[in-house]
């Protein structure tokens, strides 16, 4: 619930319909041998994860990522109704990385008397009577639109464009501006698993466990990190695959501690939507009032 | 002796040439595959490894599986023997060819595989079958190595039958 709670909030600063739901990225596959190898992918968003009936994730913000870390273009992107699909051809052995990074600042801020909202969306509210927002997408942030509903006065807010280094002008008040990001991620392995790389930046997860050495009767450790310091008591869940054929959500909840470590005891083999956020008030730079932090990683934890 | 048994021997003596000073040891087993009766059967791949009990690194002895297959060289489904492949199979892009062998009929396969040297301890002979269509099984054998012999021996339930193995410096 206060998972869901969060994501409605976020919603509101977000250009996409994809966070008001659970993302997710489903492989076909983890554990890869040859000396090279194929997985397909499906991308969503939804209320129970990997169980396209919502949103597809956009391609265009999905990537592919090498052992070494240069980025390799995903292949046979398809945009379906209810979810995107791609595969990515593993060409080196090791560990790769798939899927979203995004860093950015939202919120508003005042300039001379002026409302600005930053990032969210790229232009003002569709006006009444115009065309409505693409289908799934976020009600007008400024209440309820729709023929015959009032028309904003002229002290309607400005939109202003968003980016990760954004900082508000000189002579600003009101300032509340956040810095987002969301993280969602698939680790395969094609051979030998190698490191998974850190970059420092946002909410990250840093695998104890290798994520190609998950077993349903070992139980799975791992590290959350803030900007690249442990993050404590950060509330973790971990959501199994297949909602539609049980009653119960199936739920692992877990925190982390001082470390920022958490244990996760899987409660069979399958597919896990590993899921955290971070949100605080701090100023990691000038200009900067918090932080606003998703991660989720799609683990495949095999029968021993 | 057939095509493959020349080959692991020959392989194997190479090996042990190059390996630490200390006598290598050899695995004689018979491992039973099932006669199946299913509407399409594929051979099983197949591992057979030893693990030291408490100790991660396994020493592969035998990967049985389609290593001549156009596609991949047959390594795709080697993931398949899915213990194997994570506790060390997966150390390498293709078994070497030490180890290498190719999938066996149904009935006794009687082998002798070299082992590299054991110290006194406890051990465990691990069979792992994987097959196309089938299911997957895995046997671990546990045996205590005194320097001079050990048996192990054990039996599955649906993939593998009855495996027994003597265990010689």
């Amino acid at each position: 619930m206060k998972r869901m709670f969060l994501l409605a909030a976020t919603a509101l600063i977000s250009s996409s319909p994809l966070y008001a739901h659970n993302a997710w990225i489903k492989p076909s596959a983890t554990t890869v041998s040859g000396e090279d190898g194929w997985v397909t992918f499906d991308a969503a968003a939804s209320t129970d994860v990997y169980n396209a009936d919502h949103a597809p994730m956009a391609l265009e913000q999905i990537k592919a990522y090498a052992p070494d870390g240069t980025e390799t273009p995903i292949e046979n992107g398809m945009r379906g109704r209810f979810r995107s699909t791609f595969d990515v051809h593993l060409t080196k052995p090791g560990t790769w990385r798939v899927g979203i990074q995004n860093l950015s600042v939202t919120g508003s801020y005042k300039l001379d008397g002026q409302e600005y909202r930053v990032g969210g969306r790229r232009g003002p509210p569709p006006s009444a009577g115009g065309p409505g927002g693409a289908p799934g997408g976020n009600p007008p942030a400024g209440g309820p639109g729709g023929p015959g509903a009032p028309q904003r006065s002229g002290n309607a807010p400005n939109f202003v464009a968003s980016s990760a280094d954004f900082s508000p002008p000189a002579g600003a008040t009101d300032v509340k501006l956040s810095l987002s990001g969301m993280r969602n991620e698939v680790f395969v392995t094609l051979g030998n698993p190698s490191e998974v790389r850190l970059t420092g930046q946002g909410l990250e997860m840093q695998p104890i466990s290798h994520p190609a050495d998950l077993v349903a009767d070992e139980p799975g450790r791992f590290r959350f990190l803030v900007d690249g310091k442990p993050a404590a008591g950060l509330e973790v869940e971990a959501v199994p695959d297949g909602r539609r054929f049980r009653d119960e959500q199936g739920t692992i909840a877990a925190t982390t501690d001082a470390n920022g470590e958490v244990t996760i005891n899987w409660t069979g083999p399958g597919l896990y939507w590993l899921h955290t956020d971070y949100r605080d008030e701090s100023s990691p730079r000038p200009g900067i009032t918090g932080r606003r932090f998703q991660y989720t990683a799609n683990l495949e934890v095999m029968a021993p | 002796m057939n095509r493959i048994a020349y080959r692991f021997m020959l392989a194997g003596a190479v090996t042990a040439g190059a390996a630490a000073p200390a006598a290598a040891g050899t695995v004689e087993m018979t491992v039973n595959i099932p006669q199946l009766r299913v509407a399409e059967y594929h051979r099983p791949y197949v591992a057979i490894w030893i693990e030291e009990a408490g100790k991660p690194e396994i020493r592969t002895l035998a990967v049985w599986y389609d290593y001549d297959n156009r596609e991949n060289g047959g390594t795709k489904w080697l993931r398949d023997l899915r213990s194997w492949w994570r506790k060390g199979g997966r150390t390498a892009a293709k078994p070497a060819d030490a180890v290498t062998g190719a999938t066996r009929a149904p009935g006794p396969q009687r082998v002798k595989l070299n082992t590299p040297a054991l110290k006194p301890g406890n051990y465990a002979l691990v069979v792992e079958a994987s097959r196309e269509e089938g299911g997957r099984e895995l046997v671990s054998m546990p045996f205590t190595w005194n320097g001079r012999s050990a048996t192990a021996s054990g039996t599955g339930r649906t993939e593998l039958g009855a495996i027994s193995a003597t265990i010689k410096p």
